[in-house]
């Protein structure tokens, strides 16, 4: 399983192939970061339930993907900056946005992206990879500003296909950005699978053609990943420049719930992919140094069932904003020539309110 | 303050970039060959000696890059005023332009917002080579979120590209590159800037109503003296800023003169004189004593330089549009 060049401290059954870092020496961050990764499975799966029974819109799950973002959440400072795609929920959880605000932009609602939590953060980036170049001008303004922060930009597989990812290498390494690369490498974009992506073996290999230091990680690995992270993030804050981040993980659920991956992919490949899975292996982890026992596991599924069942009660009850709130934030203040159709953006959702009144009511 | 002095649009460009970046450390500058260079047309000239190479930033040669950087930087509040070559060159920066910038402020409820300032000389008529000249202005200005300029001289350069520096969303300031070094004005550094989202009425009158903007303007003008030297009384004016459109000043003059001859340099189907027309159609129809009428370039590929002339519209389809719309009865 271990792989010379590949950065890995557990086995898939949580035993360690090295010795462990010093941080591991107590419980505090392992059962931190396990704590999350729990939550944001639990909510993951119940963000598909409520879409499956039509209370949320088409959702992107973020199953295996757990210990690339919560080690990422935790490693980042507090204001740093966050440059997500859409399927970083359990990063965004971490830094502090809440499940209810997760669920209401998934249920077709901006505010999920406008909490005071996000400081900075971009929102979740649908076109794919364009984030990486947000990242690198976010680290811009803190190199101009002569601030000690970091830009962190997430993307999938797919995304290293794109031109803006190689400019966003590109000039991360000529201006030395304090911009940090990590690929949720989940072998597949949709339906096509990572080697039919690109045909470099290593997708980290990307950083040598921008002088972008790079390691790949194992992304199941919660422990490696921490540790990936504070090499690149303490590298970018030094004045040291961009790192690029290959973390090998894989995406155990559909792309997202339009989609169905039995459709292209082989069941035997993801249930080898099932025995590599992170939340279960910190798991084992916990376990073997006795930082953790059943009655902990039971007491914690059960309050962080909680947790997501009170954020769905509040999501449930949240209702739809106004419809002129579509012109609201449009422009810091609303040309003139909309004003006519906001208000009538208004009136038209008024019982009776339409271009043929009675006709329609 | 310092003392008026007779310049050409492309020096105002400068003068106002200057004068603002003495103002405000948070602009920075992005371009290709912007720094040392000073700009393909000296836009930026000797900007980089004055303000250092912090602020004024020669990027490799990426155009979705420059944009997405733009986006970064200005969400997290500098102002970033980019420069995109050619008009011609900005397409890989539409992604990042109407996914990104129009829409960050809306997608975050106003938590971010993307005050940047895009820059692009466009038009036609310089014998540049291909891919140069193209007007392809509506297709920005359709995208909510987004300000489209386009100043049509150096005063009106000067004062709306610092009001497009200010403006807390992001702006395309479309620079017509015919007219660059054509002509000159007096401009003084009054660091006072022109409102956006508002048309220039650059002549008065009340017998017809010419619309145009940018480097079609100059000969647009030209008509209206010749119309005016036979006794024709008409309005002319500067529309300048293409989203939002000032359609109250627009439809106010209609409404006045009854005739209106829309003139611009882009293809016509789909163009902004459509969206004028139409507004103007939905809003003064009993008041036109004739029907509305554009002069635009054609539906047609740009063409190579030998045959530019032939595209552009000029003054004499201008004052034939404008006798056709007069003697309609």
């Amino acid at each position: 399983m271990s792989h010379p060049s590949i950065l890995q401290y557990l086995n898939p059954d949580g035993d360690t192939l090295c010795p462990l870092p010093v941080w591991c020496d107590t419980p505090d961050w392992l059962t931190r970061a396990y704590r999350h990764m729990v939550f944001a499975r639990l909510l993951d799966q119940k963000a598909i339930a409520l879409q499956r029974t039509g209370q949320l819109g088409t959702y992107a799950s973020i199953l295996g993907a757990e210990a690339i973002d919560v080690a990422t959440g935790l490693c980042m400072q507090p204001d740093d900056i966050l440059a997500p795609y859409y399927r970083n929920h359990a990063c965004q959880l971490v830094r502090g946005v809440s499940a209810e605000e997760i669920l209401l932009y998934w249920g077709g609602d901006e505010r999920g992206s406008a909490g005071a939590a996000m400081r900075q953060d971009f929102p979740n980036c649908i076109p794919i990879a364009s984030q990486t170049l947000h990242a690198c001008g976010a680290a811009f303004a803190c190199q101009y500003r002569r601030q000690p922060r970091v830009a962190v930009a997430m993307l999938g597989d797919g995304a290293t296909s794109k031109g803006d990812f190689a400019e966003a290498l590109n000039i991360a390494g000529v201006w030395r950005l304090p911009v940090v690369f990590v690929i949720n490498s989940n072998q597949w974009a949709i339906s096509v699978p990572r080697q039919q992506q690109s045909a470099v073996g290593r997708l980290s290999d990307k950083g040598l053609a921008a002088a972008v230091p790079a390691m790949q990680v194992d992304g199941n690995d919660v422990v490696a990943m921490r540790v990936a992270l504070d090499t690149a993030l303490g590298k970018a804050r030094n004045g040291e420049g961009p790192y690029l981040i290959e973390a090998l993980s894989y995406r155990l659920s559909d792309h997202t719930t339009a989609d169905d991956a039995s459709r292209y992919r082989p069941a035997d490949e993801l249930k080898r992919a099932w025995q590599l899975e992170p939340v279960a292996r910190l798991r084992n982890l916990l376990l073997r140094l006795e930082y953790w026992d059943s009655a902990q596991e039971k007491q914690l599924q059960d309050e962080l069932q909680g947790k997501v069942q009170q954020a769905v009660e509040r999501y449930l009850q949240t209702p739809a904003q106004a419809s002129h709130s579509m012109f609201d934030h449009l422009y810091s203040s609303l040309p003139d020539s909309l004003l006519e159709q906001r208000d009538w953006a208004e009136v038209r959702q008024l019982p009776g309110g339409s271009h043929c009144g009675e006709e329609s009511a | 303050m310092t003392q008026a002095q007779s310049i050409t649009l492309l020096e105002a460009v400068n003068l106002a970039l200057r004068s603002e970046m003495e103002r405000d450390a948070d602009i920075v500058l992005l371009g290709e060959d912007i720094g040392r260079n000073g700009g393909v047309f000296r836009a930026t000239d000797r900007l980089q000696d004055r303000f250092g190479e912090d602020r004024v930033r020669d990027t490799p040669l990426a155009e979705a890059m420059i944009a997405g950087l733009a986006v970064g930087i200005s969400s997290q509040g500098l102002k970033p005023v980019a420069e995109i070559q050619f008009m011609g060159f900005i397409f890989p920066t539409m992604e990042q332009l109407v996914c990104h910038a129009a829409r960050m402020r809306n997608r975050t409820r106003g938590r971010l917002s993307c005050p940047l300032v895009i820059r692009a000389p466009f038009g036609g008529g310089i014998h540049a080579p291909e891919h140069h000249s193209e007007s392809t202005e509506a297709l920005f200005a359709h995208i909510p979120g987004l300000k489209v300029i386009v100043p049509s001289s150096p005063r009106r350069a000067y004062g709306l590209l610092l009001g497009a520096i200010r403006d807390p969303d992001p702006v395309l300031f479309l620079e017509p590159k015919r007219i660059y070094r054509s002509h000159k004005e007096e401009v003084e550094d009054t660091g006072e800037a022109l409102p956006l989202g508002r048309c220039f009425t650059l002549r008065t009158g009340d017998q017809l109503t010419l619309i145009s903007w940018g480097a079609m303007l100059s000969e647009t003008m030209v008509a209206a003296d010749q119309l005016a030297s036979e006794g024709i009384r008409c309005e002319v004016i500067d529309v300048a800023s293409l989203n939002p459109l000032d359609l109250d000043t627009l439809q106010q003059s209609a409404s006045r003169t009854g005739r209106v001859v829309i003139v611009h340099e882009a293809p016509r189907t789909g163009g902004v004189g459509a969206e004028i027309a139409a507004s103007i159609a939905e809003h003064c129809l009993l008041d036109l004593q004739a029907p509305i009428i554009r002069v635009t370039g054609y539906d047609t590929v740009m063409p190579y330089y030998r045959l530019e002339q032939q595209y552009l519209p000029n003054q004499q389809d201008i004052l034939d549009a404008a006798r056709q719309t007069l003697e309609y009865v």
